[in-house]
């Protein structure tokens, strides 16, 4: 009886939980694709990298199919790293279409925006194409998993990356780092403010 | 027996409990649906004169959507982010211009759009990207979206406004409203603005 009665429990605390199931996916685009990850941890990773020092380089596969280097971009251009978590999930699916209208605002900061997360080609080929034609690269740090993204400290203990954003100056020197609430969109104020600061120097 | 009694206590206190989990959610906010009226929400008046002078709204800082002079009001729910609301940008625009280019419907009909978790920066980006001819308000903390019952975006209600500010919504739904003439069609069937029925 004691049994049934906690089972009963249980059923019935399931079945409110999940009739209480928000919206998480803000844009009709992605219809019901996009996969509710729940509430996450703000922030799962330390830092490995700090204001002021040389950004690690790298080369990624990029879904065109080339490999980007970052130090490429050396002496040429601003670099901005936009870390999101994991394809097809809320907050992310919303991040990058906002920055495929300001290219205007990054060229007139002698930008360049690179997208990184862990998940493989494929699959990043598929969940951009819902956004539309992305003017930036979208580069796979997905083998070794996540190797870049433990490098910059951005890699949380379940194998995502941090919601993270790293400016990057022309001499290589990162000059901002944001790694915030992974269940937040960081406003595009603070990116463009912080691309400005580059220029007041 | 002890058990069983455990076992009853138990099950009332799980029944208890999700009883005020439910009446808890019933806060949530409902997104209106026609024939309702729309949630009570404050919006900044703007500090450009001509969105003021479109609206009808004189002093005062915020304004409520039944206060628009207007016999027919569409609110956007949008986003800067939202690649749907992107594509439909060029289509809402077309809508105002045969609104403003039709003598018998100009001033009768107004649009606003509200940036759901947008900051000003993002909606002015948003206005200026898609030269958005009507007002656009950000919403950054989410507390319109939450009042429309957090729906997904492009998201459009059409809402009547009587002679007496009470108002009626006419037209609730999600995505793209397709053709901006058919759209427009409608929303002056479904008003009853073809037939003076409204303001």
């Amino acid at each position: 009886m004691r049994r049934s009665g906690i089972g009963m429990g249980i059923l019935l605390a399931l079945t409110v939980v999940l009739m209480s199931t928000t919206v998480l996916a803000r844009s009709a685009a992605f219809k019901d694709n996009i996969y509710n990850p729940g509430q996450l941890k703000p922030v799962d990773s330390d830092l490995r990298v700090r204001v002021g020092e040389p950004a690690p380089d790298f080369t990624l596969p990029a879904i065109t199919g080339e490999r980007i280097t970052l130090s490429r971009f050396r002496g040429r251009k601003n670099v901005v790293l936009s870390f999101v978590p994991a394809a097809w999930t809320p907050v992310c699916s919303d991040q990058w279409p906002g920055y495929n209208i300001v290219k205007d605002l990054f060229d007139a900061r002698d930008a360049v925006l690179l997208g990184i997360t862990v998940d493989n080609i494929p699959t990043l080929f598929a969940w951009t194409n819902q956004m539309g034609e992305l003017w930036f690269p979208v580069l796979s740090d997905f083998w070794p998993h996540g190797a870049v993204a433990d490098t910059y400290g951005v890699l949380r203990s379940d194998g995502t990356a941090e919601r993270a954003i790293f400016i990057i100056d022309k001499d290589g020197i990162i000059r901002s780092i944001l790694v915030g609430d992974i269940n937040k969109r960081p406003p595009l104020d603070y990116l463009i403010k912080e691309l400005d600061k580059l220029g007041d120097s | 027996m002890g058990h069983k009694k455990a076992g009853t206590v138990f099950y009332l206190i799980a029944v208890v409990v999700s009883l005020l989990f439910l009446e808890a959610q019933s806060f949530a906010f409902n997104t209106p649906q026609n024939g309702d009226a729309l949630p009570d929400i404050s919006i900044p008046v703007p500090h450009n004169e001509a969105e003021r002078d479109y609206l009808g709204i004189k002093g005062g800082q915020f304004f409520q959507i039944p206060r628009i002079k207007a016999a027919v009001v569409i609110v956007e729910i949008f986003s800067m982010y939202c690649p749907h609301c992107q594509r439909e940008a060029p289509e809402v625009n077309r809508l105002y211009t045969l609104i403003e280019n039709n003598p018998g419907l100009r001033g009768k009909i107004k649009l606003i759009g509200l940036g759901t978790g947008n900051t000003t920066f993002e909606v002015e980006v948003f206005r200026k990207n898609y030269k958005v001819p009507f007002p656009l308000f950000a919403d950054e903390d989410f507390t319109f979206h939450e009042r429309f019952g957090e729906v997904r975006t492009p998201y459009f209600i059409g809402v009547k406004i009587n002679s007496d500010q009470s108002h009626q919504v006419f037209y609730s739904r999600l995505g793209g409203f397709g053709g901006a003439e058919e759209f427009l069609k409608l929303v002056v069937q479904l008003s009853g603005l073809g037939k003076g029925g409204a303001q």
